[in-house]
C-alpha cells in the first residue's frame, strides 16, 4: 500500500523522495507555480507554490512529501498571497500582454487568470531593459523576465553551455548572458537547446514567429492552466 | 483657406470653447474668438491628446508591430493592424500574398469598414440628422433614436454587430485580434464560419441599401440646408485600383484639385513622401499634411468616404455603384461637394463593403490553406490602406537585427485636419456670426466635425459620458457666463 498525504482533504499518493508538488501534479492536482519544472531540481524562488503543511507555510516544490501530512493549497488565504506575488511580478517587469506574442501561451498570464488577478494593484516600476536581438534566430526580451532561472538551469544542467545566469542581488537581480559582450550572438546558444524552449514567459523567443498561432488555438485558449497538471504540455516542449 | 485661423487682435476678443467635442472618437476641442457683437474672428479645432506610438515602437521586433499599433484605436484597430502588416510584408519581401491571405485580410477590412461606418452613422450622427441640429439635447442621442425610430436603431446595431463578427472570425477577437501577420494571415475562414456569415449577408445588403436611401431622403427634405452646411472646396486624395475603381485595401494614390483636375494618379504609395509632406502648427498636437507640389498654404486636402466616392471612376460592386451614380447626379452634383455628403458617401461605402463581404464569402479561396509567403528581406516598409476615415499611411524602418528604428504614421484624421478646420470655420460664419451663443448653435460646429467621422486621437472614447462645457470669457479673461452639459445630456448654467 502506497504512502499518502492529504491535499485539501483528498488523499494523494507519493513515492519516497518526491516533493509535495511533484506528487500532487502526478495525481492530477494543480498547485500554482512558475519556477517549478519536472525536469529540473527545485529552485524555490517564485513562492507561488506555497502551501500549508500541518498548519505551517512552506514551498511545495522544496518540501518532501511525508506520510500523514495535512496539506492545504486552495484556500483564500494562500490564493490571496499568490495573487499578491503575481501582481508584484507584473509590476517589477514590463508585461504588456496586449502586444506580447506569448499571450495565450504565457504561464504568468495564465496563472494570473487562474488567481483572478484583475489589476496589477501596485505601482509599476517601468524598468528600462533593452532587448537583445543580436542572435540571428532568437530574441531576448528581458522586460518579461520573472527570474525563475529555468533557462539558467536548462542551459547549465541539460545543454552544458551556461549561456544564462542571474546577476545582482535582491531587487537588483537580473538575467544576464554569459559572454564578454553580454550578447546572445556571442554565445553558442542554439535553437536545439533545452534553454530555447523552457521559458514560461516571453523572454526567450524564436525570431519571426510572432503571432503565427491564431487566437483560439493557443495553449491556454483551449483550457486554463490548472487543467495542465503536466507542465511539459503547457510549455509545448517536445 | 479661410482667414479665420488667427485673429489679428486676439486680446480684445472673448473666447468660447467646445471642450471636449462629443460624439467623435478621441478628445478634441474647438475655440472661437468673438468680439462684443458676437462676430467670429478666429476658429480652431485643437487636438489635445498625445499618443507617442511612433516613438515607443522603436526598438521592438517588426513582427510585433501590427498587433501593438492597433492599440492606437478601439474603433478601427483593424485599419492599423492591416496597414502595419502591409508595411511588414515589404520588410519580409512578401510582394504577392497568397489568394487566401489577401482575401481573408480584405474580409477583415470590409468587416471593419462596415462596423465603423454603422457605428458612426447610426450611433453618433443619426441623432443630429433625424432630430435636427438644435433639437432637444436630452433626446439627441442613440437612446432617443431607439425610442423614436426603433427599426433604424436596431438595424444600426445589427449591421455593426455583423461587421464585428466578420472581424472576430478573421482576427480571433472583435477588437484587437491577431489575424494579419507579416507575409499573410494566421488563419483562414472555416467552412462553418463562412456558412454562418453567409446566412445573414443578404439581409445586411438590404439594410445597407435602406441606410443609403435614408440619407438621400434627409437631403431631399432639406436640400438647401444640407448642401450649404459647412460647404468648402478642397483638393482630394485617395487610393484607387489600377482600373480606377474604388479599392479600400490596395491601390495607387490619386489626387484631384478642387476643380476636379488630376494632380497625380496611380502614384506608388511606397514613395508617398515625394507627394505628401507634413506641416506643424504651434497651436495643435496634430500635424497638417499637404501636397508638396502646392505647398503648405494651398496644398491641404480632404480624404475619407466623400473623397473616395467622388475620386474613383466607379465602384466595383453593382448596388453601391448605382448609389454612387445617383449621389453624383443628385441636385446637379451639389450633394457630392457638401460636407454632409460625407454621410451619404459613407453609407454607399458600407453597402460596397457588405457586397464585397458577400463576394468573398462565395469564394472558395477564403477557406484556403496557403496562408504565408516571404521573399527578400528589406529595411523599409510602407503600408497604405483606405481606413474607414480615409487614407492611412504606416511607414517603418527595421534594422538588420529585426528591430524597428523609425516609424511614421499619418492617420486619416490627420489628413483631414485643415479640411475640418475649414468646415467649422464655414459653419461659424454661417450660423454663429453675430448671434448669441447657445448649445444648439455650438452643436452645429460639432455636426460639421462629426461629418468627417474624426478619430481625434485614434483612441477609444466613452459614448455618452463626455461632458461639454462652454465658457464666455471677456477680453480681460473674466468669465461672463458658462453652460455645461453633464453625462446625462442635461444643460445647465454654471454658477
Amino acid at each position: 500500500m502506497s504512502k499518502t498525504f492529504t491535499l485539501d482533504g483528498k488523499d494523494v499518493p507519493f513515492r519516497d523522495g518526491q516533493t509535495i508538488i511533484e506528487a500532487a501534479l502526478e495525481a492530477g492536482h494543480y498547485i500554482p507555480h512558475l519556477c517549478h519544472h519536472p525536469d529540473f531540481k527545485a529552485h524555490g524562488s517564485c513562492k507561488l507554490c506555497t502551501v500549508k503543511v500541518n498548519g505551517r507555510q512552506t514551498a511545495s516544490c522544496t518540501m518532501q512529501a511525508a506520510e500523514g501530512q495535512v496539506v492545504e493549497s486552495e484556500t483564500e488565504e494562500l490564493n490571496s498571497e499568490r495573487r499578491a506575488l503575481t501582481q508584484m511580478l507584473f509590476v517589477e517587469g514590463n508585461h504588456f500582454c496586449p502586444s506580447c506574442e506569448k499571450s495565450g501561451d504565457c504561464q504568468l498570464q495564465a496563472t494570473a487568470y487562474h488567481l483572478n488577478m484583475m489589476t496589477a494593484h501596485y505601482d509599476h516600476f517601468f524598468p528600462n531593459r533593452p532587448l537583445d536581438a543580436s542572435h540571428p534566430d532568437f530574441l531576448l526580451d528581458f522586460n518579461r523576465c520573472i527570474l525563475c532561472s529555468l533557462c539558467v538551469r536548462a542551459s547549465r544542467d541539460v545543454d552544458g553551455k551556461n549561456v544564462f545566469a542571474l546577476a545582482g542581488r535582491g531587487i537588483k537581480s537580473h538575467l544576464i548572458v554569459n559572454a564578454r559582450s553580454g550578447k546572445l550572438a556571442d554565445t553558442d546558444f542554439s535553437a536545439a537547446d533545452k534553454a530555447a524552449s523552457v521559458c514560461p514567459v516571453g523572454v526567450i523567443l524564436p525570431k519571426r514567429r510572432g503571432f503565427a498561432v491564431p487566437i483560439g488555438e493557443r495553449t491556454f485558449d483551449k483550457q486554463p492552466i490548472d487543467a495542465y497538471v503536466d507542465t511539459r504540455i503547457a510549455r509545448k516542449e517536445e | 483657406m479661410s482667414n479665420l485661423e488667427t485673429a489679428a487682435n486676439p486680446e480684445k476678443l472673448r473666447r468660447v470653447a467646445i471642450d471636449p467635442v462629443s460624439r467623435v472618437e478621441g478628445h478634441g476641442k474647438v475655440t472661437l474668438l468673438l468680439d462684443d457683437d458676437n462676430r467670429v474672428h478666429q476658429v480652431r479645432l485643437h487636438i489635445v491628446e498625445f499618443r507617442g506610438f511612433e516613438k515607443f515602437i522603436q526598438g521592438r521586433p517588426y513582427w510585433e508591430v501590427p498587433v501593438m499599433v492597433q492599440r492606437l484605436c478601439g474603433i478601427c484597430p483593424v485599419s492599423h493592424h492591416i496597414a502595419a502588416s502591409k508595411a511588414m510584408d515589404m520588410i519580409l519581401g512578401a510582394e504577392h500574398l497568397t489568394p487566401a491571405a489577401e482575401k481573408n485580410r480584405r474580409l477583415m477590412h470590409y468587416g471593419q469598414i462596415m462596423q465603423s461606418h454603422a457605428l458612426h452613422f447610426f450611433h453618433l450622427c443619426s441623432p443630429d440628422l433625424l432630430f435636427g441640429f438644435s433639437s432637444e439635447v436630452a433626446r439627441r442621442n442613440i437612446v432617443g433614436v431607439a425610442a423614436e425610430y426603433p427599426d433604424i436603431a436596431r438595424q444600426g446595431v445589427l449591421l455593426r454587430k455583423y461587421g464585428q463578427e466578420v472581424i472576430r472570425m478573421t482576427a480571433g477577437k472583435r477588437i484587437h485580434g491577431t489575424g494579419a501577420v507579416p507575409g499573410g494571415v494566421n488563419k483562414a475562414l472555416s467552412r462553418e464560419e463562412r456558412d454562418t456569415l453567409l446566412a445573414d449577408v443578404y439581409q445586411m445588403i438590404a439594410w445597407s441599401r435602406d441606410a443609403v436611401h435614408l440619407v438621400k431622403r434627409l437631403f431631399e427634405q432639406n436640400l438647401e440646408g444640407y448642401n450649404a452646411f459647412g460647404r468648402f472646396r478642397a483638393h482630394q486624395l485617395s487610393l484607387v485600383r489600377a482600373d480606377g475603381a474604388m479599392d479600400l485595401y490596395h491601390g495607387g494614390l490619386r489626387a484631384r484639385s478642387m476643380d476636379g483636375e488630376l494632380l497625380f494618379d496611380h502614384f506608388d504609395y511606397r514613395h508617398y513622401w515625394d507627394k505628401i509632406f507634413e506641416d506643424v502648427k504651434s497651436w495643435s498636437y496634430m500635424k497638417f499634411p499637404f501636397l508638396r507640389s502646392l505647398g503648405p498654404e494651398a496644398g491641404w486636402y480632404r480624404v475619407g468616404p466623400l473623397t473616395r466616392v467622388v475620386n474613383c471612376d466607379f465602384i466595383p460592386t453593382p448596388f453601391a455603384d448605382k448609389e454612387r451614380r445617383d449621389f453624383l447626379a443628385f441636385d446637379e452634383g451639389r450633394a457630392a461637394g457638401a460636407t454632409l455628403g460625407f454621410h451619404w458617401a459613407r453609407m454607399i461605402e458600407m453597402l460596397h463593403a457588405v457586397e464585397c463581404i458577400k463576394d468573398l464569402l462565395q469564394d472558395e479561396d477564403i477557406m484556403g490553406t496557403e496562408l504565408m509567403v516571404s521573399g527578400e528581406r528589406a529595411g523599409r516598409g510602407v503600408g497604405v490602406i483606405e481606413a474607414p476615415r480615409g487614407t492611412l499611411i504606416h511607414h517603418y524602418r527595421v534594422d538588420e537585427n529585426d528591430l524597428v528604428t523609425r516609424a511614421n504614421l499619418i492617420v486619416s484624421t490627420t489628413h483631414n485636419n485643415q479640411a475640418m478646420n475649414e468646415a467649422v470655420r464655414q459653419v461659424a460664419i454661417q450660423y454663429l456670426d453675430g448671434h448669441e451663443v447657445t448649445e444648439g448653435l455650438l452643436n452645429h460646429i460639432e455636426v460639421a466635425i462629426r461629418a468627417f467621422d474624426p478619430c481625434l486621437s485614434c483612441a477609444t472614447h466613452a459614448l455618452g459620458k463626455m461632458p461639454l462645457e462652454v465658457e464666455l470669457v471677456d477680453a480681460g479673461g473674466s468669465r461672463i457666463s458658462a453652460l455645461s452639459r453633464n453625462a446625462d445630456g442635461e444643460v445647465a448654467a454654471c454658477a
